[in-house]
């Protein structure tokens, strides 16, 4: 039976919207495994969602409209990323809306914005906040364009879809250039996700925090916009990983049992990668600020060996 | 009479004229002349883009020759795809202006006379206008100075001010060493194209005939990239630019980063592809790397300024450098015989040549309005305005997001554009290009996200936050005129993002003129939504998509939320319930870049300074500290001190000639003569 691919999207957006939090109790509950602390429940995150949304907003005197407006131009670009990256199918209409580098415009119209945000209010905290984001993302974005460079050399597209495709069908993931551009991508998501080394999201301490430092006066519907945001740019920074360096599985043909396959294949890569997420975030502690600038001058160095070993291995 | 795009040009050039007069009988109704004159200057701007778009979909080339100038040496015009193309930026955005400038110019009303303002102005449009329509030397470089000279006197229009004098006098010096490389280079083609026999060689035609040799052709592209580098502001002949367009009346600042830096765009697009036509890998690759360094350079200069306007003027110096980088692509695409490749990096030039000067003319406006309400430029005294001025914020904010490439707005699709062209490099032959190229993109791709650092510290310092500094005198949105110039600039930067197909269709015979390539018909199958420069396998990219989905979702967002009452109480900022707080412990323009000048500071002469004040007190127990940074070009020292030293010491000896005494000078002439005696 074949499903239309309206409805596929439909679903992939569904998925999106309800796995996202799922994921992030899930490495939550590894994290606390891991670190021999009791565990919050896997459902937390929702009854965390559920309360911000029915309180009501506590929103700072001199906010403007860029403040108000933020949380849902923020959720509303993250979950159209959402329908663009292949996640249970190949076969989405939207998929063609916008290739790999629009994708990361898409992610950098969030930044911009929340970074807005947190100048805003005019507190030092959200000045802070903004200025290190941005600073640290000037640095993530030439790694990023390096590592998707090294992988559309391989598979010959920028297009997301295209390149699970092609990577699918080649029989080996030791390509050398996929595997550095991997390396590269693991180190980029971590910045952009604000996990350790770079941020960590479990801290509200002045003077290590970066991305909460430009959320910090948000509340109630409007905390609870960003903070699914958040939980869902994790999910699809994993999916993407997964749909470019680890695309077996995910399903082409749009049948319906095609997709119910790639729905637990998927959900079986996350599980692991949730796992692998907290060993890292486990096994390195939180790096000082201008330290980042070695960490993605790495990546960087990673996703230019990863195109220099396709010129010359490949 | 039929109505031809080279009618409706004379026509616009005629009200130019007419405003130049107008300005000399109505010296003393100030008001009156303002308003009548940029109006005019509006209906000749809006009449010269509509030719220009003329010209280039209609696709035919209109010649004329005019009986002006030199004896035997009549001036040729001619209105082709690129020139077309050039006058629909240049006269969109000089009616924009000019709207914007029927209220802007009012505020100088009982200050001082505009006169000169309005006069220059008018003369400055013509000059940009006859640029890029000429069709010899003689004219290019007449209508260059008059381009020239017209903007020298607009910088100088606040003369009383002594940085704006010195910052007139450095724009004048590097204007004119350019124009000399631009007068060299073109004597060596037009010296070529006749044997240096005769004057024929001087029209642009005659020069297209003629195969230069490759040792001259390399000369003549030599100067001419040197000569047309320093009127666009190409690192390191850049320091005129961020001292000259700040200090200009902002309209003024719009129209030269915005339009005039693009005259000398299309001087090199011109030389090299239809005056030279036949180059070498290495020039391509040579115009690319000027471009990433000055994309690189120029945004992180941006990114450093306390000075609102010398930031966006900073950030025009990234721009060319994009620009050049599409056009150093596609130099290198074409010397290797790829066309579809060579159109796809030259469609990113130039749309990113229209995007550049639509967003950076609409900033430059919003800085305009921000000065024209707070009498200030320093960032550091700025902060709150959205709340002053919503109209100013909210359409400047568009100019940010479109200048950080930004989906859906305008500069995002050149810049993808310009991605694609260097992803597709490497269907190119030599290795080294193949592995140099994508380090270049990756240069892109940091001079992108730090345009995205400096646009958010730009707004967010003017725009956000508390009010810092000291004065206190109320605030008042600008008038509807400015509003509506700025308004309609901003339209376009949307319009130019959500629909590049119609655009890129539009513009498909320029490349087709320049290169022999076209990219539109590979896109067809896929309609006006999708861009698929290439194949729609190898990438996409749906703007109307991306904007309806993101307001879809927004929306949906907001009315789920809302149906339910939530209230929102507005009560005191937080800020992790810490009391007391000062519009001084916001984060300042110098502290938001901070971070970035620990980081890439060493591309500057960075000096930071922390003093107790006042001078004599313990350094324990200061009552104040005194903070003191300086941020200064390396290029100052490395390439402009040493050229300015030498000027100095030969002039220093030269000038032991001049005695003073009748007698020396005697001598002199009676030497001269012995000397050109013995050579007889």
């Amino acid at each position: 039976m074949k499903v239309h691919p309206l409805l596929i999207e439909l679903i992939q957006v569904f998925v999106l919207l309800f796995a996202a939090p799922l994921f992030a109790g899930w490495v939550k509950m590894v994290k606390c495994w891991s670190q021999g602390r009791t565990s919050p429940s896997l459902l937390q995150p929702y009854r965390d969602l559920c309360k911000l949304f029915s309180k009501d907003v506590a929103l700072a005197e001199n906010a403007s409209w860029i403040f108000r407006s933020t949380p849902y131009l923020v959720f509303g670009v993250t979950v159209l990323a959402g329908g663009i990256i292949p996640i249970i199918s190949v076969d989405l209409p939207l998929s063609a809306t916008a290739d790999v580098i629009a994708l990361v415009a898409l992610f950098a119209i969030a930044r911009f914005f929340t970074a807005l945000a947190g100048m805003d209010i005019g507190t030092s905290f959200g000045g802070m906040g903004s200025s290190r984001e941005m600073t640290i993302a000037s640095l993530a974005e030439p790694a990023m364009l390096m590592a998707i460079f090294a992988v559309s050399l391989a598979s010959k597209s920028t297009s997301l879809s295209q390149m699970a495709i092609v990577v699918s069908q080649g029989y080996s993931i030791l390509r050398p250039s996929l595997a550095f551009a991997l390396l590269a991508f693991i180190l980029i998501a971590l910045t952009e996700t604000g996990r350790v080394p770079v941020d960590n999201p479990a801290t509200h301490l002045e003077l290590t925090m970066i991305h909460e430092a430009m959320i910090l006066e948000y509340s109630g519907r409007h905390l609870a916009l960003i903070e699914w945001a958040k939980m869902m740019k994790l999910f699809l920074f994993i999916t993407l990983g997964i749909a470019v360096f680890f695309p077996w599985g995910i399903d082409a043909a749009g049948g319906a049992a095609g997709l119910a396959s790639s729905f637990l294949i998927m959900s079986l890569k996350l599980g692991i990668s949730g796992v692998g997420l907290v060993l890292i975030e486990t096994g390195l502690a939180k790096m000082r600020i201008f330290r980042v600038t070695e960490f993605l001058g790495s990546a960087f160095l990673f996703a230019t060996l990863g195109m220099l070993s396709f010129f010359i291995l490949e | 009479m039929i109505i031809t795009p080279a009618t409706i040009l004379s026509l616009s050039f005629a009200v130019l004229l007419l405003v130049v007069l107008l300005a000399l009988f109505l010296r003393s109704h100030q008001r009156l002349l303002i308003t009548a004159g940029y109006s005019l200057m509006a209906v000749a701007a809006l009449l010269t883009a509509g030719a220009g778009v003329w010209a280039v979909s209609r696709g035919t080339i209109a010649q004329v020759i005019l009986p002006l100038g030199l004896p035997d040496l009549p001036v040729h015009l001619r209105l082709d795809h690129l020139s077309g193309f050039f006058l629909a930026v240049i006269g969109l955005l000089a009616f924009f202006v000019s709207v914007y400038s029927v209220g802007y110019v009012k505020g100088f009303l009982g200050h001082r006379q505009v006169t000169s303002l309005v006069i220059f102005s008018s003369l400055f449009l013509a000059g940009m206008f006859l640029v890029v329509l000429s069709d010899d030397a003689f004219i290019f470089l007449v209508s260059w100075e008059i381009m020239a000279a017209s903007s020298y006197f607009l910088v100088l229009f606040e003369d009383e001010r002594i940085e704006n004098r010195r910052a007139a006098l450095l724009y004048l010096v590097v204007a004119h060493v350019g124009a000399i490389a631009i007068l060299l280079s073109f004597g060596v083609m037009a010296g070529l194209a006749t044997d240096y026999h005769g004057f024929e060689g001087y029209t642009f035609d005659a020069m297209r005939e003629t195969d230069l040799p490759a040792g001259w052709a390399t000369a003549a592209f030599l100067l001419a990239f040197f000569g047309f580098s320093a009127k666009a502001g190409v690192v390191p002949l850049h320091v005129w630019l961020p001292e000259a367009h700040p200090v200009a009346p902002s309209n003024v600042s719009a129209l030269m980063s915005g339009v005039m830096l693009k005259t000398a765009i299309y001087g090199i697009i011109r030389v090299v592809f239809d005056l030279i036509g036949d180059f070498p890998v290495w020039w391509g690759a040579l115009v690319l790397i000027f471009g990433l360094i000055s994309a690189v350079v120029g945004m992180l200069s941006a990114v450093m300024q306390q000075d609102l306007k010398k930031l966006l003027a900073y950030s025009s110096v990234k721009n060319i450098g994009i620009i050049l980088i599409g056009i150093g692509l596609s130099m290198i695409f074409s010397s290797s015989e790829m066309v579809l490749l060579a159109a796809l990096a030259l469609i990113a030039a130039l749309y990113h040549t229209l995007n550049h000067a639509m967003y950076k003319g609409l900033l430059f406006m919003g800085a305009g309005a921000v000065l024209h309400a707070t009498h200030e430029r320093n960032m550091e005294n700025m902060g709150g305005l959205i709340r002053d001025l919503p109209w100013t914020a909210a359409l400047f904010l568009v100019g940010c997001v479109s200048i950080s490439a930004l989906p859906p707005f305008n500069g995002f699709v050149s810049e993808w554009l310009t991605y694609q062209a260097f992803l597709l490099s490497p269907a190119l032959e030599s290795p080294i290009l193949n592995l140099l190229i994508p380090l270049g993109a990756a240069l892109l791709a940091l001079s992108g996200a730090l345009a995205a650092a400096g646009f958010v510290k730009a707004f967010g310092i003017t725009f956000l936050g508390h009010r810092r500094g000291t004065h206190h005198h109320r605030v008042h949105e600008v008038g509807w005129a400015m509003r509506a110039g700025m308004l309609l600039a901003a339209i376009t930067c949307l319009g130019l993002g959500v629909f590049p197909t119609y655009l890129i269709h539009w513009m498909d015979p320029i490349t087709e003129q320049l290169v022999g390539g076209k990219i539109a018909s590979s896109a067809a199958g896929f309609g006006w939504m999708w861009l698929t420069p290439i194949a729609a396998e190898r990438a996409s990219y749906s703007a109307p998509v991306a904007f309806v989905g993101i307001l879809a979702v927004v929306v949906v967002t907001y009315l789920i939320l809302h149906t339910r009452p939530g209230t929102i109480h507005r009560v005191p900022l937080w800020d992790c319930g810490f009391e007391k707080i000062t519009s001084r412990m916001q984060y300042t323009a110098t502290s938001f870049s901070m971070p970035l000048r620990r980081i890439l500071g060493f591309l500057f002469s960075v000096k930071e300074e922390v003093k107790p004040f006042p001078p004599g007190a313990h350094p324990a127990f200061p009552e104040r500290l005194q903070y003191r940074l300086r941020v200064r070009d390396r290029f100052w020292g490395w390439l402009y001190k040493p050229v300015i030293d030498v000027s100095f010491w030969i002039s220093r000896k030269v000038g032991k000639l001049q005695q003073g005494r009748i007698q020396v000078y005697l001598i002199y002439s009676f030497v001269t003569i012995i000397v050109l005696l013995l050579f007889l």
